[in-house]
């Protein structure tokens, strides 16, 4: 092995090497200075999104534990995209006089998590996925509460953990299984062997159990709005956009890769985990009041439209699923986006402080319009194309009746999305949020948002690409 | 370029437009000099598209256009019309144009509400060119979300809870619309074969028969919440009756016109076996919208709901007239929609011009209106006659159509559902001559009325545009027929050829 060779693990060895410039950098600046931290922390990490759409080398590494091909590469940039958008986004909070020792830490922590969701993409095997996942969860806590001095963040970040443990127990539970049945921890040896024994059917659905906490699938769920309400706003961002699409890309390549033997199976789970997971996590969202929250919930219903293109078990599906993921990320961070502006600027973060907002930021709140019909999978946002792939590969498996469930439900969520519409165009009120200017960080933050939930949809060479690298199920 | 392209591109050039103007009066100009433009566009398109017909062009489809957008799915952006879409592309000009007359005072946030009736508009527009199901869906969907915001800013009374409920209600239409979609598209081809969503392909390809019996009532009900279908019209009422004008003129005269112009072409076209299996649900529910919505205009006291009631009704019969399944009844039911269309828009511009003066839509509150603002009331009338389908007038041959066309069936369950369908011209008759009479004659109540004023240039503009249509179809009705007449030939001939081999009837 060469030290060529190490460079097919370019995203991982660059973002280790910028994570640990930060911490230097930072070491380096007078107290004063550390806000200092903020721009050259972005455009490093910009450089790094950028290197990683060059042509990269593909292959395997560590005998086999570790493995990247066009998709695991496409999969860690369009990460790469959202964390930058995140960045931007998160400027304008970071500035704020409160955070003034820890900036670099939140650069440091976030982009340690990004450096585990990569391992966990490029695992393969069973050893390497959890590495990578503890890698992804750890810091992730740590940045739930960033904002210690205030109870809801600390209680978010110990309930992060707690649920987080609770899972990776189970999920390890889960691979000890296999490993015990198959005797081996490599994806394709075991995937080679696998069947529908009862122990390895209770080990799949350990596993799968451990990966829908991440995704907070319901009924693993619970800890999804309280972490997300008491976590800063860009944190949440984070959570709900990158970790859940990280987590997604990894189920589903390995539903598709290991398991699939017990796709028969596992389709059934998926079903009825979807169905569930869409309808409560739509109940749920109705009566939020919170932004965050509300967020929080429509998220949850989101991770259920993401089954229907796991349960497609083709191509369409896994294409679907990560071209919904990318324009997911674009619609909710455009939400998010126009959340941390408001955010930080007055602190403000319930549905009724939204009240007239037109009338004060017509240019936030059309933003906020086009996000939330992008997440609702109304045209001509892009969330309507994502929407519509994600169903066509669940009916191209014949479940007309989910696909409906599913739309039926893309409707109850057009009802809540619809309130924050009404809230910002039609209520007025006494006390509107005051017109503000955002700094230009943030400006290009949401920018992009609008770009992308516009460009995505229209723009079908992107469907073209994702589809060029992914893979149906084994067979 | 293909003349098609630029009914969707007008549209959008004026939006963009309208972003740059500075006041009220630029941005009226602006968006009427752009839906003037696509009202000559579209008589253009009326004229080249009778040229090339009597040139001998015998294509199902003219101005044929098609370019791959998402190659592996094999959606294209397919465009084309055929007599029956000229029709509506001229009928949704003629709307829109009046309405922006209608729509001339508008001044609280002036430009959102232009931009917005204009990108409903195009999405009619661009519905009713599509060939292609994705894109059709796509421009579906897209001409029913404005309705929100043009509800809920610039709508009065209940506005807000009426506007949710017309959209989620809508939503949930084409939720089931969109389950239709997906499952034609998976048997668009003989197993093996490339799957589409062009129209014309699929219609060259038989859907199994089981598939259709699954299909086709989300085909059906999908398009049928649009077209006031009951029992899912209730949005219909509370929607135009707290919609602004213009709103309710576009909503009920051509948006509700994407109900049965879809269920014409993509459901019964496509699934002519379910069709004539299942047809006998949807007349005896279309039967009841005829009946009930007629007998509920008679009970409203509320001018907008008198009119929304009446569309119920005239809506189901074109629904009601389609599922007759036979040239001349169908040819009835898209004169019908092109009719009721005009009529409809006409009634709610008049309404909307006397609410603007009286300040209240309440039928038994005014009277005598006749003598203070005469222009108006003449108008009035001549547009309930219309809807009373009085011979001259535009209604009276769609009608006419439906009925013969209906009565063509010789069996007991048809003739007796057309005699109870008919009979709605009769309460038709009660409500129209009611609120005239009420209105426009008798007595002035209020002393307030006396120093009213009569219609402005704008609103003789906008209503005699709507009104000289109406005319001109009842007067010539032959060459609106003939053109809708050639274009049903090869679709009632398939729709015709399945059922003597499925032998239902």
């Amino acid at each position: 092995m060469s030290i060529y060779d190490f460079m097919t693990m370019r995203h991982e060895l660059i973002l280790t090497v910028l994570v640990l410039l930060v911490l230097i950098i930072d070491l380096n600046l007078k107290r004063s200075q550390k806000h200092r931290i903020i721009p050259i922390a972005i455009t490093l990490f910009f450089i790094h999104t950028v290197i990683g759409f060059m042509p990269a080398q593909t292959g395997v590494l560590f005998g086999g534990m570790y493995h990247t091909d066009g998709l695991t590469i496409l999969m860690k940039n369009i990460l790469n995209v959202g964390v930058l958008i995140i960045l931007f986004q998160s400027s304008a909070w970071l500035k704020k006089e409160e955070n003034g020792e820890k900036i670099s830490e939140f650069f440091i922590l976030l982009l340690s998590t990004l450096v585990g969701m990569y391992f966990m993409i490029s695992s393969g095997d069973f050893l390497m996925l959890y590495l990578g996942l503890e890698l992804a969860t750890i810091p992730m806590a740590a940045l739930a509460a960033y904002t210690h001095h205030q109870t809801r963040s600390a209680e978010a970040g110990i309930k992060l953990i707690l649920s987080s443990a609770l899972s990776s127990g189970i999920l390890l539970f889960g691979l000890s299984m296999i490993y015990g049945t198959t005797g081996s921890i490599y994806f394709d040896a075991v995937g080679a062997v696998y069947s529908d024994t009862p122990l390895q059917v209770l080990a799949f659905i350990f596993f799968f159990t451990g990966m829908a906490f991440k995704i907070s699938l319901v009924p693993f769920h619970l800890w999804t709005a309280d972490v997300y309400e008491g976590s800063p706003v860009n944190v949440t961002s984070y959570f709900s956009v990158i970790s859940k699409g990280a987590s997604a890309f990894i189920l589903i390549m390995v539903m598709y890769t290991v398991f699939h033997s017990i796709a028969y199976l596992w389709k059934d789970i998926v079903y009825l985990i979807a169905v569930m997971t869409m309808t409560i996590g739509n109940l749920f969202a109705l009566r939020q009041k919170n932004m965050k929250r509300f967020l929080a919930f429509s998220s949850i219903a989101q991770a259920g439209f993401i089954l229907l293109g796991i349960i497609g078990g083709n191509k369409i599906g896994m294409t679907a699923t990560v071209y919904f993921v990318l324009v997911y990320i674009f619609s909710n961070l455009g939400a998010f986006g126009v959340i941390s502006a408001i955010s930080a600027k007055t602190g403000k973060e319930n549905m009724d402080d939204y009240d007239g907002l037109y009338a004060t930021n017509p240019k936030l709140s059309l933003l906020m319009m086009l996000s939330v019909f992008s997440l609702a999978g109304i045209p001509p946002v892009a969330g309507f194309f994502g929407k519509f792939f994600l169903f066509t590969s669940a009916a191209s498996g014949g479940y007309y009746w989910l696909v409906f469930i599913a739309v039926l439900n893309a409707t109850i969520s057009l009802y809540y999305y619809l309130l924050v519409v009404k809230a910002m165009f039609i209520n007025k009120s006494d006390t509107p949020i005051a017109f503000f200017k955002s700094d230009l960080m943030t400006k290009i933050g949401l920018f992009a948002c609008a770009i992308g939930i516009f460009v995505i949809g229209f723009w079908s060479q992107i469907y073209e690409i994702i589809d060029a690298v992914t893979f149906a199920i084994v067979n | 370029m293909n003349i098609l392209s630029l009914f969707i591109l007008i549209p959008l050039l004026t939006i963009i437009a309208i972003l740059f103007t500075g006041n009220m009066k630029q941005t009226r100009i602006v968006s009427a000099i752009g839906m003037g433009i696509q009202l000559i566009l579209s008589g253009i398109l009326v004229y080249l598209y009778l040229t090339e017909r009597s040139a001998g062009n015998m294509a199902e489809m003219l101005f044929y256009y098609d370019a791959v957008w998402f190659p592996t799915l094999n959606i294209h952006y397919t465009i084309g019309v055929d007599g029956i879409s000229v029709a509506m592309i001229a009928l949704t000009s003629i709307v829109v144009f009046a309405g922006i007359f209608a729509s001339w005072m508008v001044d609280f946030l002036y430009r959102e509400f232009f931009i917005s009736l204009i990108l409903l508009a195009s999405g009619v527009f661009g519905f009713f060119i599509s060939l292609d199901i994705f894109t059709m869906f796509l421009f579906y969907e897209l001409a029913v979300i404005p309705m929100y915001l043009l509800i809920g800013l610039w709508g009065s009374g209940p506005k807000e809870y009426s506007a949710m409920k017309l959209t989620l209600m809508l939503m949930a239409g084409s939720a089931l619309l969109f389950v239709a979609i997906l499952g034609i598209y998976f048997y668009s081809a003989p197993a093996g074969s490339q799957l589409t969503f062009n129209l014309l392909e699929i219609a060259k390809n038989t859907i199994p028969l089981d598939m259709q019996r699954f299909l086709f009532p989300f085909a059906f009900i999908g398009f049928g919440v649009l077209g006031a279908l009951f029992p899912f019209h209730t949005w219909s009422p509370d929607g135009h009756a707290s919609a602004p004008t213009a709103v309710s003129m576009l909503h009920a005269g051509v948006l509700m016109k994407l109900g049965g112009y879809g269920v014409f072409r993509i459901a019964i076209y496509l699934m002519p076996e379910a069709a004539h299996e299942q047809a006998w649900i949807f007349l005896i529910l279309t039967g009841i919208s005829v009946v009930y919505g007629a007998f509920g205009a008679v009970v409203q006291k509320d001018l907008k709901y008198i009119n929304a009631y009446s569309s119920v009704s005239h809506c189901g019969l074109v629904l009601f007239a389609i599922l007759m399944m036979n040239q001349t009844a169908m040819n009835g039911a898209v004169i019908q929609m092109i009719s009721h269309g005009l009529m409809t828009a006409l009634f709610f511009a008049l309404i909307g011009m006397i609410y603007g003066r009286t300040h209240t839509r309440l039928i038994n509150e005014m009277g005598g209106l006749m003598k203070v603002m005469p222009f108006l009331g003449v108008v009035y009338v001549i547009a309930g006659l219309a809807s009373l389908g009085l011979p001259g007038l535009s209604g009276f041959v769609a009608e006419m159509t439906i009925f013969v066309g209906s009565f063509q069936h010789t069996d007991t369950f048809h003739r007796v559902l057309t005699i109870i369908a008919a009979s709605s011209i009769v309460i038709t008759a009660v409500y129209i001559l009611r609120v005239v009479g009420t209105l426009l004659f008798g007595p002035i109540k209020n002393d307030h009325f006396l120093h009213l004023k009569d219609a402005l240039w704008f609103e003789r503009l906008s209503t005699l545009t709507l009104l000289l249509a109406i005319a001109a179809i009842g007067m010539a009705p032959l060459w609106l027929s003939d053109m809708i007449n050639f274009s049903l030939g090869p679709i009632v001939e398939k729709i015709n050829g399945v059922a003597a081999v499925a032998g239902i009837f």
